[in-house]
């Protein structure tokens, strides 16, 4: 899969018609879960604050999963010297950052009715806060680079270093004492795993995002590809 | 059927709603306007060049 899409011809030409599928499906599943979101019960203890929790939860998943795909895109882009992976790893970083700051201010949001405050400098809490800094870190270094070889070897060093960051964030709730909940969809025990009736909604919801993070994932990559060949014709014009 | 009451904590859960429904906009409307402003860039170059 990797090698095909490696061609820039043939990822634009997968691309045109991915993206708008991937769109779709992301419209379609998030419709469905905004509707099983707001028939669900409100929580015996919770009450209504559990329907932050339907895009609360994909928006801290997604966080994690896009930068699984900087890292991805940023190790291609640094061993194999490959400018598609390069490019990729560009354009996930505003997406992974949006997603990341949905998080935490969600998270925020939902902290100070549940726990009294809207944030502690808890493990969780931090660790996002971290991954967070990670992805500005890493647009802030490709920015302050002139040379775009430089700078996206430079940016696709500290992406790596921050992978070190996502076991810790995943662990964080077990490795020390937090005022966030530990594990709820792969909890160990069934009567800490969540009801259907809430499990529904949740995995629509997190399936339409990373639809939609696809989805604009793809869009982005391809504007950067046009990107970039903008900036070579422009210099064979200037060549003359 | 629909749950639209969120009582004493409609001003938690509806700024929630908001800002991620903003986020998306963003997202959507940033990505689209960068294809769409690089692809014509890539278009008139090519153009200009023939």
């Amino acid at each position: 899969m990797f090698a095909f899409l490696a061609n820039p011809d043939r990822f634009m030409a997968f691309s045109r018609r991915a993206a708008p599928a991937f769109g779709a499906l992301a419209v379609l599943l998030i419709a469905a879960g905004l509707w099983y979101s707001f028939i669900a019960p409100e929580d015996y203890q919770q009450g209504d604050t559990v329907r932050i929790m339907f895009i609360h939860v994909p928006a801290a998943y997604l966080a994690m999963f896009s930068y699984i795909c900087l890292g991805v895109a940023s190790f291609l882009s640094l061993v194999y010297r490959h400018a598609l992976a390069d490019a990729a790893a560009r354009a996930c970083a505003p997406l992974g950052a949006v997603f990341t700051a949905l998080a935490l201010i969600t998270g925020a949001l939902w902290g100070k009715p549940m726990w009294g405050t809207w944030w502690v400098w808890d493990a969780r809490l931090t660790s996002v806060l971290v991954l967070f800094l990670f992805w500005l870190g890493y647009m802030a270094l490709r920015a302050a680079i002139d040379d775009e070889t430089k700078a996206g070897r430079a940016a696709a060093i500290l992406a790596l270093v921050g992978l070190v960051n996502l076991p810790v964030i995943h662990f964080s709730v077990e490795w020390w004492n937090s005022l966030h909940q530990g594990a709820t969809v792969f909890a160990a025990k069934a009567e800490n795993r969540l009801p259907p009736s809430y499990l529904i909604p949740m995995a629509l919801m997190a399936l339409g995002y990373t639809s939609a993070f696809g989805s604009l994932w793809l869009v982005r990559i391809r504007a950067e590809v046009w990107r970039r060949r903008a900036a070579v014709l422009a210099l064979q014009a200037a060549e003359g | 059927m629909f749950d639209f009451d969120a009582g004493k904590y409609a001003a938690y859960v509806w700024p929630s709603f908001a800002i991620t429904a903003l986020a998306f906009g963003w997202m959507i409307a940033d990505s689209l306007a960068r294809a769409r402003r690089w692809k014509r860039e890539v278009e008139a170059r090519t153009k200009a060049k023939t």
